[in-house]
């Protein structure tokens, strides 16, 4: 099997078929990927050699003798509890840290309060619609700034995003940036990542939301801060310049 | 009245009298014998396994080929589009596909058909405890199949908000076309299956506890029996929520109530009546049922399997009561592990934690299980027959299912595979690599007792071959897209610039998996020639242990033509001093015997 997968594998290039680029500063999903897939690989690997080995020697077409007759063994029995148990145990553990960092230890300002969103993302039937608080730092007031679907970071900060939906559940998933968070109407949640390298990156939404689902797409660009600045100072701008109310816009 | 008399064996005191269209209908339609629902509930979930199939191949011609015209029925199906599959079409291709794989056949080929036909011939009983009750279980799975199969014909084209149905998009008759009277039907389908397994479970249970035939001890119980046992006792408990949360969702979408929808909701442009409810509620329900029932989708299988090495490898069970136990153990931690599907609904990341750690247990009985499974074929004189490269394929494969599910389970990693080909592997692994292989394997093994006759064992081994094959080469590779983040049920997924290079990928996928279905003609033919013309199989072929192979094949009315006395456990194989490399469960224990009284 493993030839033929190995074989299946070699056909096409494999640029595209693993991890998309990282461009957090945070690795330890990957890396506790790869300490998973270590440790199932060796044990994967390891029963299957032991099959195999086992149906190749204890073929009944040329194994001689009688049968190895037994009920089982408690000795064993302990020993194959006890050692996934330990594994296991450690695996839950070693991965609290890289959780509790993930989704419960939110960015702090130095006063101690937490880091306010740098934008509001909601999802809609089939649109990323987002929400920038403007000069006054302040969601929902006169100078907040409207976008759909392009979403606009500064590098090397501590980026904290309020989200949230207002017709069904999407999820918020940018795989360069290995965060996912469904939005759920009814709810506000926070989700933080530090951007480490420029670019433009899929947002995509990865829980099924209607017909219109697999065209739910945004970009969300991560820049230099002066470059970030500038463009929301544009984007402010062209809104104020528009011939659209924000009763329109909405 | 009267019965299916076999071969002359049954000595049951019928006399063959013709008879007529009544009797007929009595015996045959509305049959209360086991064995009769067994095999229609067999023919039934075949039946949807191929429709469920099809369905499939739906999803992957647009995942390898999208917008393409799928050839000779596109045409067919949507002149409109110009025999495209269009996006509504397929949302409601995967949503039917996993409905139809999980409710009508999956759960109904472990419990309908293998549990109906074997829990009495297995402990010695002539009937189930319930025969009435039984066949009512068979037949109210007709409005099932009526609603699933009309859910394609109403207005929408098949509901199509998933098989896990999550609100509010399932129940704001806006929201989406296939949310309208589609899944309205869905829900009600959903009714009649719960209902089905519901009187099932009752009668699986009440049969082993009481009708086990003398000296047949819990103790001395077959693994297969143990698996439709605690099966039972999942439904049991699990199924009442899910039968109550889809009457919930029901009235949401009826009568406009609103459990599972906030407040404040504006859905194309208009805003929602209803609030007060919360969509996480819907998950936490709709899951406490449907991560047991994962289990009651395996433990079965699990028990089949160990039946099937035991005989093929001429040994006992290594471990009968740690394999007890384990079952046990997946069984009571099944309850505690739902939230690990929520990880990145919105939930409370503390629970996350807590979730985190029980799942992570849960892969301890799996491990004590394949261990015990290769402990049994350790030293054997194995037999390569048909069911047993099917059990094998089983305990391999189930063990790379097994291992992809500790990715999920990890709570970070979760954050990044979670709704990518990754689950999509992990439970293909598990529910078609596992339990398809080994109803596969029961079948090539029980069909002579079910229908007298043996299947051909070289197009067995090809249908093994060419499935196992193929599998690998559909499911092993979904695993590679889902590290790349590769989302499930979009309708093209190449709309977004990361998911391109992944295309040729997927078009060998589909490759694979239409040879896959292909390759199942191997075995629809085997199958049918066999029921008609396969060699007649004496009373016990394989040379087995259990109960059922001391009946006739096929049993007459009433199953036994003695009253079977138990003296032993069930996997007495290659016993030293014993005359024969088999001591079947009745046979009475011998002098110079090592170890006579059953399991250790």
């Amino acid at each position: 099997m493993a030839i033929f997968i190995w074989s299946a594998m070699g056909w096409y290039p494999l640029e595209g078929h693993w991890f998309p680029e990282r461009v957090v500063a945070n690795s330890s999903i990957d890396h506790l990927f790869y300490v998973i897939l270590a440790l199932t690989g060796i044990v994967f690997v390891g029963t299957g050699l032991l099959m195999f080995w086992f149906l190749w020697k204890y073929d009944g077409k040329h194994h001689e003798g009688p049968v190895f007759y037994s009920h089982g063994s408690h000795y064993l029995e302990v020993l194959w509890s006890v050692i996934p148990a330990i594994l296991l145990l450690f695996l839950a553990i070693y991965q609290m840290d890289a959780w509790a960092g993930a989704r419960m230890r939110r960015p702090m300002l130095e006063n101690g309060q937490p880091k306010p969103p740098i934008a509001r993302v909601t999802g809609r039937q089939f649109e990323w619609k987002i929400q920038y608080p403007g000069a006054d730092q302040k969601l929902d007031t006169a100078d907040d700034i409207y976008l759909v679907n392009e979403l606009h970071v500064p590098r090397d900060e501590e980026i904290v995003l309020e989200i949230t939906a207002e017709d069904v559940l999407h999820s918020f998933f940018l795989p360069n940036f290995r965060e996912k968070q469904d939005v759920v109407p009814g709810m506000k949640q926070y989700v933080w990542f530090k951007p480490v390298k420029d670019g433009k990156f899929d947002i995509v939404c990865a829980e099924l939301c209607g017909w219109g689902h697999y065209k739910m797409k945004g970009q969300i660009t991560v820049e230099s801060r002066s470059d970030y600045d500038a463009w929301l100072k544009k984007a402010y701008d062209d809104q104020e310049l528009s011939e659209f109310t924000l009763a329109e816009a909405e | 009245m009267s019965s299916i008399t076999a071969d002359g064996q049954a000595t049951h005191s019928h006399s063959s009298h013709e008879f007529g269209l009544g009797e007929f209908i009595s015996t045959y339609v509305f049959s209360r014998d086991h064995k009769v629902i067994g095999i229609q509930f067999l023919f039934s979930t075949l039946l949807w396994f191929l429709i469920g199939g099809l369905l499939a191949l739906g999803i992957r011609w647009q995942l390898a080929w999208p917008w393409s015209d799928m050839p000779v029925i596109g045409p067919m199906l949507f002149s409109a589009e110009g025999g495209q599959i269009s996006p509504e079409f397929y949302t409601m291709l995967f949503t039917m596909h996993a409905t139809v794989m999980t409710f009508l056949v999956i759960i109904p080929i472990l419990a309908g058909a293998f549990g109906n036909y074997l829990i009495p011939l297995m402990i010695g009983a002539d009937d189930m405890a319930f025969p009435t009750l039984n066949m009512l279980s068979y037949w109210i799975m007709w409005p099932a199949f009526f609603f699933f199969g009309a859910s394609f014909f109403v207005a929408g084209n098949g509901a199509s908000s998933g098989w896990t149905s999550y609100p509010p998009l399932s129940t704001m008759t806006e929201s989406a076309p296939g949310s309208g009277p589609a899944q309205t039907m869905w829900l009600l389908g959903l009714t009649c299956v719960g209902i089905s397994s519901m009187m099932g479970s009752v009668n699986y249970m009440t049969t082993i506890i009481q009708m086990r035939a003398p000296g047949m001890t819990m103790m001395r119980l077959p693994m297969t029996i143990w698996g439709m046992f605690i099966t039972a006792l999942l439904q049991a408990f699990a199924l009442p929520v899910l039968t109550a949360a889809g009457f919930m969702q029901l009235m949401d979408r009826t009568v406009g109530t609103g459990f599972f929808a906030p407040e404040g909701l504006v859905v194309n442009n208009s805003a929602m009546a209803a609030g007060g409810g919360q969509p996480l509620l819907w998950q936490h329900l709709f899951w406490f049922y449907s991560h047991p029932a994962v289990y009651i989708m395996i433990l079965p299988a699990m028990g089949m399997v160990s039946e099937i090495l035991c005989c093929f490898a001429r040994k006992p069970l290594f471990g009968y009561k740690p394999m007890i136990y384990a079952i046990c153990g997946i069984a009571g931690l099944g309850f505690i592990v739902w939230g690990h599907h929520m990880f990145v609904s919105g939930m409370n990341p503390g629970l996350g934690m807590t979730f985190m750690v029980a799942t992570m247990m849960i892969a301890l009985p799996s491990a004590v299980k394949t261990f015990n499974w290769l402990g049994t074929i350790y030293g054997g004189k194995i037999q390569f027959t048909t069911p047993m490269l099917f059990a094998l394929a089983f305990v391999s494969m189930f063990v790379l299912g097994g291992l992809s599910g500790i990715f999920m389970a990890a709570t970070p990693v979760d954050v990044f595979i979670h709704d990518t080909y990754f689950i999509v592997a992990h439970f293909h692994y598990v529910l078609f690599g596992g339990t398809a292989m080994a109803v596969f394997g029961a079948i090539y093994f029980w069909f002579p007792k079910m229908f007298g006759r043996m299947m051909n064992e070289p197009l067995g081994k090809l249908h093994f071959l060419l499935t196992f094959i193929f599998l690998n080469g559909t499911f092993f590779t979904m695993h590679i897209l889902g590290a790349a983040g590769f989302p499930r049920r979009l309708a093209d997924p190449y709309h977004y610039e990361t998911f391109r290079p992944l295309l040729p990928m997927n078009q060998f996928m589909t490759i694979c998996a239409i040879l896959m279905v292909a390759s199942q003609i191997f075995f629809i033919l085997n199958f049918f020639y066999s029921i008609f013309f396969g060699p007649k199989a004496g009373r016990n072929p394989w040379r087995a242990n259990g109960l059922e192979w001391q009946a006739p094949s096929p049993p007459g009315h009433g199953n036994f033509d003695f009253q079977p006395i138990v003296y032993r456990g069930p996997y007495e194989y290659g016993t030293p001093g014993a005359s024969d490399d088999f001591c079947p469960q009745t046979q009475p224990p011998q002098e110079g015997e090592a170890g006579t009284t059953g399991a250790h």
